[in-house]
């Protein structure tokens, strides 16, 4: 839970203020609500994957707004955890186009491989594993997506590949050198 | 081989970069209505070239275009739909992150027409990475005086943002996609007043797909009446079809309006035939919103005539024997395909998806869920598959916005074509739950 610890402190890095600042411009004066969304991605890639009260807190301090609007938003939306998560989300794509291409076998292996099942975080903490409805990628299915990255035409073999890649990579977020 | 107005150019190395784009003809469309044409002459053009809407509905774009209100003093806006989360549709995306000045290039073009001095690209938040590749190509334009103040000397300004989603199908209804703009949850506003009164920031606003708004450039650029040779009747012009499924070549591919269904499946052109040699059994046409249509309807109309990758065409015999071109989000069922679970999966998607406003439509598709799963799992009563045509019946019409249509017609189009399948599964609870086991004909002569 050291996570929660360290978002009590919610400090946006310059990094992250520089594209915060950068979204907030591109909407007319006054309609600076409008950049809770990029806001919100920028905050859940800054602070381990989710968004906390205290974040959500945050971005409303900086948009100057009621914390309840960002609430609502953060809610809605299914892209932000509100839970802590593990390094990588795995986020398995099982609508009808992928399920004809196989989804229902990759989540069933996955879910071996881990030892967990969907909505849990392997033991180690690597992985949390999650299903999410059509990510645009029919063609290219069964396929997952972990942060920006889509990983598709996945089979056994490629996805244990796709893991030991993912355990051994170092996250990094957008406004970073090297991303 | 069918001309590609869009996707011409799309393999060519570093395409995506400004200086190959230009010199592959890009921006031409550009320099064309800035300088020698008025806006009100694109409009113009745009709605002789008969282009209807990409994104599904199949409006005309000019049409449209023309309804947008022009009161003094208020800005007005053009926001392209980048939203793509119709199952089965993956055009917008591949077009965006192949070619991402031909978007461009069409936004310049058309908020020119429009009048719009700042516009919007709001694109699904999956896409992130897709977003980076426009705002580097955006950055390019600006780099290169086509965005901006003044562009080409002109007179005529324009600022291009992309803006990020997060994660809601139903950000792709355009009120609802705005409401998201102003940073807001994603509910559908009520119409009238339409967008083109009261849209982004209660200021006219035009919402275009992505690739209405990139067939623009092609359009102004070659001129209305050549793009409106091709195709056919009020199809013209070209179209990306989505194609997945269980067949050879899943991928993106450039149609002229018109091409035969039964081509468009087998040819190794285009899908290259049924996977592992297996038969035919159903198609989605044109997205999970559109009816699903069993083999021998999807290739011939109930008349016996050869069904064309049309409007007209595809939705010839209405619901009863006919489907839509929709978004062209077109995949394919072989016949190891469980049409219940198929459909359960669809019916999960859209409760996952409603926006809970419209009591029919956030009830009722937690209900049509339910019931699926329970027939699928072995569970389900006779009397359950009624229950599903009676509650598809209850969301249909009954809610602000078409998510509650979108989300009964698949339902109701299953039982409609598939209705043996749903029956079997009711009958043989145990064979219907083992693994791998699917329905086949045989089965009901033995029911």
């Amino acid at each position: 839970m050291d996570q929660t610890v360290e978002n009590k402190k919610v400090e946006f890095s310059e990094g992250a203020m520089a594209e915060i600042r950068r979204y907030i411009s591109h909407y007319p004066e006054g309609r600076q609500k409008s950049a809770i969304l990029p806001i919100l991605h920028i905050a859940q890639a800054e602070f381990g994957g989710w968004v906390s009260p205290e974040v959500m807190d945050k971005v409303a301090e900086i948009l100057d707004i009621q914390p309840i609007e960002v609430y609502e938003v953060a809610t809605f939306y299914t892209m932000f955890n509100l839970k802590p998560v593990g390094k990588h989300v795995l986020e398995v794509c099982r609508t009808g186009p992928c399920m004809l291409r196989g989804s229902d076998q990759l989540i069933e292996h996955l879910e071996n491989r881990l030892g967990c099942k969907v909505g849990e975080t392997s033991a180690d903490g690597n992985f949390t594993l999650k299903t999410v409805e059509c990510l645009a990628s029919c063609g290219t299915g069964p396929m997952l997506q972990v942060r920006e990255k889509f990983y598709e035409n996945l089979d056994a073999a490629s996805a244990n590949q796709m893991l030991e890649d993912l355990k051994a990579s170092t996250v990094r977020k957008p406004w970073e050198e090297n991303y | 081989m069918g001309r590609k107005l869009l996707t011409e150019h799309i393999n060519v190395e570093g395409i995506q970069t400004f200086d190959v784009y230009r010199k592959h003809g890009g921006y031409a469309s550009v320099e064309k209505a800035l300088k020698t044409m008025t806006p009100e002459e694109v409009v113009e053009e745009v709605k002789a070239s008969g282009l209807r809407g990409r994104g599904g509905a199949g409006f005309p774009t000019g049409m449209k275009w023309s309804f947008l209100a022009k009161p003094e003093g208020k800005p007005r806006y053009l926001v392209c739909n980048a939203d793509e989360s119709e199952p089965g549709t993956f055009k917008d995306r591949y077009l965006m992150e192949k070619l991402p000045h031909l978007l461009i290039e069409g936004m310049i073009t058309s908020s020119f027409a429009l009048g719009a001095r700042t516009s919007y690209i709001y694109i699904r938040g999956e896409l992130l990475y897709v977003l980076r590749i426009l705002e580097k190509a955006i950055a390019e334009a600006y780099a290169n005086g086509f965005l901006g103040e003044n562009i080409l000397g002109s007179g005529y300004s324009l600022d291009l943002h992309v803006h990020p989603g997060g994660g809601a199908y139903i950000c792709g209804e355009e009120t609802a996609l705005l409401e998201s703009l102003e940073g807001k949850r994603g509910n559908p506003r009520n119409k009238p007043p339409f967008p083109a009164v009261w849209g982004l920031y209660g200021c006219p606003t035009v919402v275009n797909n992505v690739e209405s708004i990139a067939t623009v450039p092609w359009i102004v650029t070659n001129g209305a009446a050549e793009y409106a040779k091709i195709g056919v009747g009020r199809s013209t012009g070209t179209k990306l079809i989505s194609a997945g499924g269980n067949i050879n070549k899943p991928g993106v591919y450039e149609i002229e309006l018109g091409v035969p269904v039964e081509e468009f499946i087998y040819s190794d052109e285009y899908c290259g035939g049924i996977w592992k040699g297996r038969d035919m059994k159903a198609v989605i046409a044109g997205g999970s919103s559109v009816p699903i249509l069993p083999k021998e309807l999807i290739l011939k109309t109930a008349a016996g005539e050869d069904r064309l990758m049309t409007y007209e065409s595809l939705s010839d015999g209405g619901f009863a024997t006919g489907t839509m071109l929709g978004s062209g989000g077109f995949f394919v069922m072989d016949d190891q395909t469980c049409i219940v679970r198929h459909t359960w999966t669809l019916a999960r998607f859209y409760h996952h998806e409603s926006c809970g406003q419209c009591s029919p439509c956030r009830e009722g598709t937690g209900w049509m869920e339910k019931v699926l799963h329970r027939i699928e799992y072995g569970h389900g009563q006779m009397h359950d598959i009624d229950l599903l045509v009676s509650v598809a019946k209850q969301i249909e019409g009954n809610t602000i916005c078409p998510l509650g249509d979108a989300a009964a017609w698949p339902v109701a189009a299953a039982i409609r074509h598939f209705r043996d399948e749903f029956e079997w599964h009711v009958k043989h609870p145990e064979r219907a739950t083992a693994p791998g086991a699917v329905y086949n004909k045989a089965d009901s002569v033995l029911a």
